[in-house]
């Protein structure tokens, strides 16, 4: 196990070097200049060479990525040149959004998706038949397309929530949270769908198994042999799942963010590219790439714990 | 279902009785942006939304423009101009502070105006400060401006959000935190969402009537509708979704206000490439396509036709709009005499909003009509700026020029749409070296003519200025004569 672990380890770091380079590499061939982006069609030659200057874009291309990553590893994020400020408290700043948003939504996907799935395939009928309707209608809508009629019904018709905007949370919680609330569910509901539809058919997979059929042989009962046995072993598929939803709730969030208006770090990534700041994009994109290697090497290892044999390479 | 997602119900259930937050007391205001600003110095960066937030509000200039687009006096309270036209004597605004406390005199122009002319200057109109030969102070209150040469958009240039008053001290970190002299102090921005102002206390004009104001930056369209109907919004001066307007106009909690911008939406051409260097073949694009039809599907028939690069609110305006109008019979009959016959390929580029986006696919349906293939390429604004704009690689391109009478880009030795005409460039000569109102009117209707004659672009239509607010709001502007939200005069009905 700890041969494991140190594998895992050392495949991100490798992972998070060659993802920062090839954003670097990827910014650089992307049309568009900077300096012109900010001053615009009127801007004079010698005025676009002055602010290229200030930005330090007429180094050569080897010596900026050995700034920007020598300066990351020193823990300093570079300035945006859209906003003047130093880019780790933008990150700062749009993380207490976007995390609350994507951690609420992965909790709520889940308290309502692994319950549902477990139910409906410890029935048959009209239940299991009824949720799978749901889910079914679940995974075929788009997250944004939900965001604008989930704004539509509770903001402009009930006014029960905000129809977009983020007071902050300085500004008490309440409003914040309740701001949030209509982005979770936009988010969550087709996540749950998917991962309902998932639990059902890894405990399906499950129930089918001979330890099972010894359990229920031997007198266990029946809701024992679900919680202690069936569930446990049926997760290992779900929480992989989980794991890749976690990075596909990082990428909706730039939608979500978007509709709703929210200052998160979806929005400042769009906004980023729009702009070309540069600096900005590229720590972002390498966070986001830095979570989604961390979440899949701790999904590696809690599947590991559920399971040995996966740590042993076996099953 | 399970304990927890009891507990996670319940808590929503306890969420939903709380009504949404209506929009400040009486005397604040929230105002919708379509785009953030990229930093808060209208002397250190090209985009309008800088400006939306920050002309007027928070600096201040020698000269303003008023809602009707007249220049009038600002920080300068009033000034005369030599006959010659090359030395202008200003007289000062006596008791002027910026919120930092620094004190505005003679010294303040000196230094904002040589900051923007200077070598390393990174001002997006360092034009504007080209003619200045230079600036004295005979008093603290007196400021002198020498020019190289008459310039009759000089006092309009001082106007502009790029010529605002800046102090020394404090130029630097105008971006993330502006000062200036003006009504309004910035007193927050939270990036991504908002910004905020409140009433500056020591104000040398009239204080405002409202305490504070609030720039939200909504740029979804329904998000937009949204927040104006949900009430966290009071208005949004430049609505970006024209086709939910006739919902706000049944609605009588809401002002609806249509006036102009200075947008000028145009299918731009290559005057460089065939077959766009002959004139028969511009005046055939013209003619194939119907203005008033585009209008209407690409922006809820809420724009104004136009022939030449100008708009109606511009001073001198002629209406040139029926120079081409629509006859796809016409168009084919030019296309022919110039030698070009059906199945001409060509590429049109879309920058990314919606007017050229939806303009893009109704003027490739046209120009199909008249046998012309038009192909359509869709590319974001950092592209569309190196690849047309830097490089003039292209064929043809839908853009709007938003920039305030912008008819010296026809005159300029090189710029993206390659227009060379010896005869343009003596009038726009003449104009800016006019010294009486007279010349200048007669030379602005003249530069129009030339431009609807020669057609080097397809000039479509004006944008429009969809302002929806609060019914009891009074004093926010109908038309914008220039990229700005000025909000000073601002106030609630009793």
């Amino acid at each position: 196990m700890t041969g494991f672990l140190l594998g895992r380890l050392m495949a991100l770091v490798v992972a998070l070097i060659v993802a920062s380079i090839v954003v670097f590499i990827v910014l650089q061939i992307l049309p568009g200049d900077p300096a012109l982006v900010i001053l615009g069609p009127d801007a004079q030659p010698d005025t676009l060479a002055a602010l290229r200057h200030q930005l330090g874009l007429d180094l050569p291309v080897w010596l900026r990525y050995l700034r920007w990553g020598g300066h990351l590893l020193t823990g300093d994020f570079g300035r945006s040149t859209a906003y003047g400020t130093s880019v780790s408290s933008l990150i700062l700043q749009r993380m207490a959004v976007t995390l609350p948003l994507a951690v609420m939504a992965m909790i709520l996907a889940s308290v309502l998706a692994v319950p549902l799935g477990v139910w409906a395939a410890s029935r048959r009928g009209v239940v299991d038949g009824g949720i799978m309707s749901v889910t079914q209608i679940g995974v075929a809508v788009p997250d944004f397309w939900l965001a604008l009629l989930l704004i539509l019904l509770f903001a402009v018709h009930l006014a029960w929530f905000p129809a977009g905007g983020f007071p902050g949370w300085w500004h008490g919680a309440g409003a914040s949270f309740r701001a949030l609330i209509l982005p979770t569910l936009a988010l969550a509901l087709p996540q749950a769908a998917i991962l309902a539809r998932v639990t059902r058919g890894a405990m399906r997979d499950v129930g089918e198994r001979d330890f099972l059929r010894t359990a229920r042989a031997k007198g266990m009962r029946p809701s024992r042999v679900l919680w202690l046995h069936a569930v446990p072993n049926a997760m290992v598929p779900v929480v992989t799942l989980m794991g890749l939803q976690f990075s596909f709730l990082l990428a909706g969030t730039i939608i979500i963010e978007y509709v709703f208006a929210l200052p998160g770090l979806g929005s400042l990534l769009f906004q980023a590219i729009g702009q070309r700041d540069l600096v900005v994009v590229q720590d972002l994109i390498l966070l986001f790439a830095a979570v989604v290697i961390v979440i899949n090497v701790l999904v590696d290892i809690v599947t590991a714990t559920i399971d040995p044999r996966r740590a042993r390479g076996e099953g | 279902m399970t304990r927890s997602s009891t507990l996670l119900a319940a808590t929503f259930l306890a969420a939903l009785p709380i009504l949404s937050a209506q929009a400040g007391a009486p005397d604040t205001l929230s105002v919708g942006i379509p785009l953030e600003p990229p930093g808060l110095d209208p002397t250190a960066g090209a985009a309008s939304a800088i400006r939306e937030v920050t002309l007027a509000n928070i600096y201040q200039g020698l000269t303003r423009i008023d809602a009707a687009g007249t220049v009038i006096p600002d920080l300068a309270k009033s000034w005369t101009v030599s006959p010659d036209g090359l030395t202008y004597n200003f007289a000062l605004q006596s008791g002027v502070t910026f919120h930092d406390g620094t004190v505005f005199d003679c010294s303040i122009v000196k230094f904002s105006y040589g900051r923007a002319a200077a070598p390393d200057s990174i001002n997006a109109q360092k034009e504007l400060f080209e003619p200045i030969a230079k600036v004295d102070c005979p008093s603290p209150l007196a400021a002198v401006i020498t020019l190289k040469r008459p310039t009759s958009t000089f006092l309009y240039g001082m106007a502009w959000g790029d010529a605002v008053m800046v102090a020394p001290n404090s130029a630097g970190g105008n971006k993330a935190h502006p000062i200036g002299t003006g009504p309004f102090t910035f007193s927050r921005w939270v990036p991504g969402d908002r910004i905020e102002l409140v009433r500056n206390p020591h104000y040398w004009g009239p204080a405002p009537k409202l305490s504070g104001v609030t720039f939200r930056v909504i740029a979804d369209p329904a998000a937009a509708t949204a927040a104006l109907l949900s009430g966290a919004l009071d208005a949004y001066p430049d609505f970006p979704a024209p086709e939910t307007v006739d919902k706000f106009r049944h609605d009588s909690r809401f002002t609806v206000d249509i006036g102009t911008t200075e947008g000028k939406v145009i299918l731009a051409l290559n005057n460089a490439r065939k077959p766009f260097n002959d004139v028969r073949v511009r005046r055939a694009l013209a003619y194939a396509i119907d203005r008033k039809a585009l209008i209407d599907a690409t922006y809820s028939g809420l724009g104004t036709p136009i022939g030449s690069h100008y708009t109606p609110q511009d001073p001198s305006y002629i209406d040139l709009s029926k120079t081409y109008p629509y006859d796809p019979a016409k168009a084919k009959q030019l296309l022919s005499e110039a030698g070009v016959g059906p199945g001409l390929t060509m590429t049109i580029i879309l920058p990314p909003p919606s007017y050229a986006q939806r303009g893009g696919e109704l003027i490739a349906a046209y120009l199909q009509q008249v046998g012309i293939n038009a192909k359509l390429e869709s590319v974001e604004w950092p592209k569309w700026l190196s690849q047309v704009f830097t490089q003039s690689a292209f064929d043809a391109t839908v853009i709007e020029h938003d920039e305030a009478h912008d008819l010296d880009i026809y005159a300029r030795p090189k710029y993206y749409f390659n227009y060379d005409s010896p005869a343009y460039k003596a009038f726009y000569a003449q104009y800016i070296a006019a010294t009486d109102a007279a010349t200048q009117a007669d030379l602005l209707q003249k530069m129009q003519r030339q431009l609807a004659t020669d057609e080097p672009n397809v000039f479509l239509f004006a944008f429009p200025k969809i302002g929806i607010w609060n019914a009891h709001l009074r004093g926010l502007w109908s038309n914008a004569p220039m990229p700005m939200n000025d909000v000073t005069g601002v106030s609630w009905a009793p």
